[in-house]
């Protein structure tokens, strides 16, 4: 088990040593001159030269790329080309935590709903509220982020006004207004999520309730809920967890969609923006921290997976 | 009647196999003349009640609201009319969804590709429509049936023109990745050894970035046009193909005909080529009709956030991003025509594909 983790340890270093790498190389790949992008048109060429010297484009690429990945593990992953030109470590982590909470409570929605109707549906397999909740998580697989997320505005807030719409308030200005405030994003977030946990936690349901234990519990005369909670709900969730890594990548994808659109100062608006505008360093710092997170969280899931389930421990890797 | 019966009537009919597979089963055993009589009544009825729905929803007559509520439950009703009637004439083999996606993506495909033969409005060219009227409602009777933006550009024929830049590209993208990421895949379960953990180190790090953000970035540095776009999907799709080529071969390559072929003294190429790869090819292009509609979900968002292909060109993600701000507050459809688009395409893609995966037996693999 200790090897098992350790391997899984070295493999994500390298894994995340390769990303950077790549993160690093997708800025060679840009056309044109960044000196030209970071001071405008109409210079002197010797105020251009300046400039690439200063950026230290004239060194050989693995210099660059040292001295890029050696300021990041600092903490300093170099300053925005795009005016006010502040360090890109600033803005991230201005960004990052309203994205973590807008993940979070996209996850706590999606999860808090779909246990009880995975639930529901798969004691009452077959029944009709089972195929509509079925039909129904087939059809929102089917909807992109940013489509249900206008739809959602177009309903909850111009029409029934229960929202208000494209706005964050800290939670240092309330957290009463915060959480009203990223209710509707967060939904909109957990819509994908919360079909996705429905349909793999019912499968694995179905299966658990076909098992002997269940019935030796069903004969003692155990309540349904009880059964359902205390019995059924452990050994059916270990598919669950082993998709919650794919799944963090989808919710991270619609984590920047949904900022995007509700104008929320998250990670996502500050990569699509950086993206837009051109600024490589922005790009380049975002890219790397998300991978980093979701590298590392892929990484507990897998290691917690052997330590939930006994079975896995041999099996896999 | 029997309660089953009931409760097939009382149900809704959202459109989903997983509700067609449990109700075909109860409805299979309806082999009896009296229950397939009944099958029949009851789905002339609703069929009929059906039609005239919708029927009365499309006539300008009554109030909007109205006429939409009475469309959706003529719909309703005609799917489960039709419904019963194809089991009771085809047995339970009937899978009227899947007809209906196979249907609209055949309806789809053939517009995209005649779309410039066909009598559509402008799409794209904003010094023509000049004189048109911009934001015209949809009116399915006038010569702009889903309505126009706000340069006058024709809705239908733009939802038509965005079909066919999303079709190539998401269908470019998977090509090149199954040819590529096939390839890799199996050099990769063939030869084993350092070839294969370099090829899973580098799958790995590309899985590392999520799908998006790894498509922001490329985008952030590649021009937006079609060849562009796919290139980026098809980094996408790439691992997934490598994991499942490299799985199948590593199946494949310890097969009878495998070590047939080598003990008449193929060279190593010419089993992977010959032997290895037809055999590959299956559940990989079972994978890509999944991915299809991962690809064009992930243009549609790549478009939506400005970094796709750039308007007045049309895709369905940069008309659906039109709406933004509070354009869809007084024109609705602006969002809705291009969404219903691409809900309907995802929806019958995800269909067909499930559909071919279940065939082959894999599963899926990614998500945006």
């Amino acid at each position: 088990m200790t090897r098992t983790v350790i391997d899984k340890v070295i493999e994500l270093i390298v894994v995340l040593f390769v990303v950077s790498l790549g993160t690093f190389a997708l800025v060679s790949l840009i056309p044109g001159d960044p000196s030209v992008a970071m001071l405008g048109e109409g210079r002197s060429p010797e105020e251009y030269a300046q400039a690439r010297a200063d950026m230290g484009l004239n060194d050989p690429f693995f210099t660059r790329y040292w001295d890029w990945l050696s300021g990041a593990l600092q903490g300093d992953l170099g300053n925005s080309m795009v005016p006010p030109q502040g360090p890109v470590t600033d803005s991230i982590s201005a960004a990052l935590p309203v994205s973590i909470q807008l993940a979070v409570m996209g996850l706590f929605i999606a999860i808090v709903v779909a246990i009880p109707l995975a639930m529901y549906s798969a004691r009452h397999q077959g029944g009709w509220i089972d195929r509509a909740i079925s039909a129904c998580t087939f059809g929102v697989l089917s909807i992109p982020s940013f489509l249900s997320g206008l739809l959602l505005i177009m309903v909850m807030v111009n029409y029934l006004g229960w929202f208000p719409r494209s706005q964050w308030v800290r939670v240092s200005e309330g957290l009463g207004q915060n959480l009203y405030h990223a209710i509707l994003p967060a939904i909109t977030i957990s819509l994908l999520e919360m079909a996705m946990f429905i349909r793999i936690l019912r499968s694995d349901l179905v299966m658990t309730l076909k098992e002997n234990f269940i019935l030796v519990a069903k004969a003692k005369g155990m309540s349904n809920a009880r059964l359902l909670f205390s019995d059924a709900l452990r050994p059916s969730s270990f598919s669950l967890i082993t998709m919650l890594g794919i799944v963090l990548g989808s919710m991270i994808g619609s984590t920047v969609i949904v900022e995007t659109l509700f104008s929320l100062p998250g990670m996502g608006s500050l990569i699509v923006r950086a993206a837009q505008q051109g600024d490589m360093p922005m790009v380049q710092g975002a890219v790397l921290v998300i991978a980093v997170i979701y590298v590392v969280a892929n990484g507990v899931i897998d290691i917690s997976y052997g330590y939930l389930d006994p079975r896995s421990r041999r099996a896999h890797v | 009647m029997s309660e089953t019966k009931m409760d097939d009537i009382d149900m809704p009919a959202f459109t989903g196999r997983v509700l067609d597979d449990a109700g075909a089963e109860e409805l299979a055993n309806a082999k009896d003349l009296a229950e397939r009589r009944n099958l029949y009544r009851i789905g002339t009825i609703l069929t009929a009640v059906g039609v005239v729905c919708a029927g009365l929803g499309v006539l300008p007559m009554l109030v909007m609201g109205a006429r939409v509520a009475i469309f959706v439950v003529g719909l309703i009703a005609l799917y489960m009319g039709v419904r019963r009637l194809g089991l009771a004439r085809f047995g339970s083999d009937f899978d009227l969804t899947f007809i209906l996606s196979c249907a609209w993506l055949t309806v789809l495909i053939l517009a995209a590709i005649l779309a410039p033969l066909l009598p559509l409005a402008e799409h794209e060219d904003t010094t023509k429509t000049l004189a048109a009227k911009s934001y015209a409602s949809p009116s399915l009777f006038s010569s702009h049936p889903l309505g126009t933006n706000n340069f006058g550009l024709d809705m239908l024929a733009r939802s038509i023109y965005g079909a066919r830049s999303s079709l190539i590209v998401a269908v470019a993208a998977v090509a090149i990745g199954i040819l590529i990421g096939g390839a890799i895949g199996i050099l990769a379960g063939y030869f084993g050894g350092w070839v294969d953990r370099i090829v899973g180190i580098l799958t790995n790090s590309l899985l590392a970035v999520p799908a998006l953000i790894l498509l922001i970035a490329l985008a952030s540095v590649l021009q937006p046009n079609l060849r562009n776009v796919s290139f980026a999907l098809a980094v996408l799709a790439i691992p997934s193909m490598v994991r499942i080529a490299r799985a199948n071969t590593l199946v494949f390559s310890q097969r009878e005909f495998v070590l047939a072929a080598r003990a008449m003294g193929a060279t190593r190429w010419r089993v992977m080529l010959r032997e290895i790869a037809p055999n590959v090819a299956l559940p990989l292009l079972s994978l890509g009709m999944v991915m299809i509609s991962v690809m064009i979900v992930a243009e549609a968002s790549l478009s939506f956030l400005g970094l796709g292909i750039q308007p007045p060109s049309p895709t369905w993600g940069n008309m659906i991003s039109e709406g933004q701000g509070n354009v869809f507050e007084q024109h609705p459809y602006i969002v809705l025509v291009p969404g219903v688009f691409l809900f309907l395409t995802v929806f019958a893609f995800n269909m067909v594909g499930e559909k071919a995966q279940k065939k082959t037996g894999g599963t899926r693999e990614v998500k945006l």
